[in-house]
């Protein structure tokens, strides 16, 4: 068993400090070790995108890191979406458009749109596809989530 | 927690890195973007006991241009190509190809000197490089070698990478300014592995005869080739429909792939040569409307 290694995150805008080994993945650093259960483990090798995280503004799958990696950066998870009991404008879409039914995928698809949409409000339909074709959902047939999106980038556009 | 318990180190200087593979041997791997490397390392089909994870080569992510070439440092992240405006200016076959890896996220993660070590048959990067006749550079404990595509790749995912050495950069000539190109591959699903792929490039003269033809193909073979028959057959000719047509039947009768679980032998050449019909008309096109802009 190697070495537990002090890694410094922050998190959601707070600074944690912990020891990890270094086999451990980001995905489960966040729910194990910091009880961050929002983001998911779904396929745990890259396939599904339900473990999508934001690491210094960009979208990566937490299944494909070491949480040793993470050291230093800036994460965001799904907890970290609504503000002051306010849910962001792509939680309140999702909500408004049925983007969402079991709920697996989604904090997925939340941090794939949030990188989407931070970089930009202003896409065609396939655009959206395109940037969502990396998570899966065997709910909604993606119609509904595509739709949620939509509004989203009109609700941030108007800010 | 999946993978089996290893070492982990973070150089922050190549020579370190290179020090780090030295004292370890085989028992140690390199981790690039690892988008690869760990899901294979959560299944535990791979299962280093010493990991050196060279993200902290700062100085390995860049692009620049030097003498008509573009020179990419290996750490430098696909999501990083998709936005350079020099990768834009100079080199859209690059562009075209790295948007087709994986998603967003992988592309975050993955990167370029990653991408072509791998050396995934059906993956993009190894294709350009054939395509563009393109170098890496390799630097062990003996100093450094450059090393052209052709003496790259070996068979699927081998390279004469030796266990001591790391790429730390990637070399790709600069697309001639009247050049046309286009990167066709087939996938089931967007983003996934391709089943088979064409990087093309094309430049022709004033009268519209091809003075120069690549043809890089990915999915047919254990490393990406390029159809030289194929290529030998356009130029000199007018490219006319019926011109790329044959072409692409010419590559379809090339290649030589095998069966596997994803397809058949016969389908991986009829898409081969289908894809590289398609990826012709493409180029042409582009080099037409360079042409006419060039002219305006």
């Amino acid at each position: 068993m190697s070495k537990r290694m002090p890694i410094s995150v922050t998190v959601n805008g707070e600074t944690r400090e912990e020891y990890v080994q270094p086999r451990k993945l980001l995905v489960d650093f966040l729910r194990e070790d910091l009880h961050l259960t929002g983001t998911h483990v779904g396929c745990e090798h890259g396939i599904c995108g339900s473990c999508t995280v934001l690491m210094n503004d960009e979208a990566v799958r937490s299944c494909l890191m070491f949480a040793v990696q993470a050291n230093g950066a800036e994460l965001r998870t799904v907890e970290g979406l609504s503000k002051h009991g306010k849910l962001h404008p792509l939680q309140e879409a999702f909500q408004e458009q049925y983007g969402l039914q079991c709920g697996f995928c989604t904090p997925g698809f939340l941090m794939t749109a949030c990188d989407l949409l931070e970089h930009g409000q202003d896409y065609t339909e396939d655009e959206i596809r395109v940037a969502l074709s990396g998570n899966l959902c065997r709910c909604t047939g993606y119609q509904s989530i595509v739709e949620s999106v939509q509004v989203a980038a009109e609700k941030m556009r108007k800010g | 927690m999946k993978p089996v318990s290893f070492d982990y180190f973070a150089p922050t200087t190549v020579n370190e890195a290179v020090a780090l593979l030295e004292e370890h041997g085989e028992d140690a791997k390199i981790l690039a973007g690892g988008q690869s490397l760990v899901p294979m390392m959560n299944f535990r089909l791979v299962r280093p006991t010493c990991l050196v994870d060279i993200n902290q080569i700062k100085d390995l992510a860049y692009i620049h241009e030097k003498d008509d070439r573009l020179h990419i440092g290996a750490i430098t992240r696909h999501r990083d190509l998709e936005t350079s405006t020099l990768v834009q200016q100079c080199n859209g076959l690059l562009l075209e190809g790295v948007q087709l890896i994986g998603h967003t996220a992988i592309r975050t993660r993955g990167t370029v000197g990653g991408s072509i070590i791998h050396a995934d048959p059906t993956a993009e990067l190894p294709a350009i490089l054939a395509a563009l006749d393109g170098e890496v550079r390799l630097i062990g404990p003996n100093g450094q070698r450059t090393i052209s595509w052709r003496d790259l790749f070996v068979t699927f995912f081998t390279t004469v990478i030796e266990p001591v050495e790391i790429c730390d950069e990637v070399i790709i000539p600069r697309l001639p300014s009247d050049a046309g190109w286009a990167f066709e591959e087939f996938t089931r699903r967007h983003g996934d592995f391709a089943v088979a792929g064409v990087a093309a490039v094309i430049v022709t003269d004033n009268n519209d005869r091809c003075t120069d033809a690549r043809l890089a193909i990915t999915g047919t073979a254990p490393t990406p080739i390029r159809a030289t028959q194929a290529e030998l057959f356009l130029v000199g000719k007018s490219l006319t429909q019926t011109t790329l047509d044959e072409a692409g039947r010419l590559v379809s009768t090339e290649v030589e792939p095998e069966s596997d679980v994803h397809a058949t032998a016969d389908y991986r050449k009829h898409l081969a040569g289908a894809l590289t019909t398609r990826a012709l008309q493409r180029a042409v096109a582009r080099c037409h409307s360079r042409k006419d802009q060039q002219e305006k």
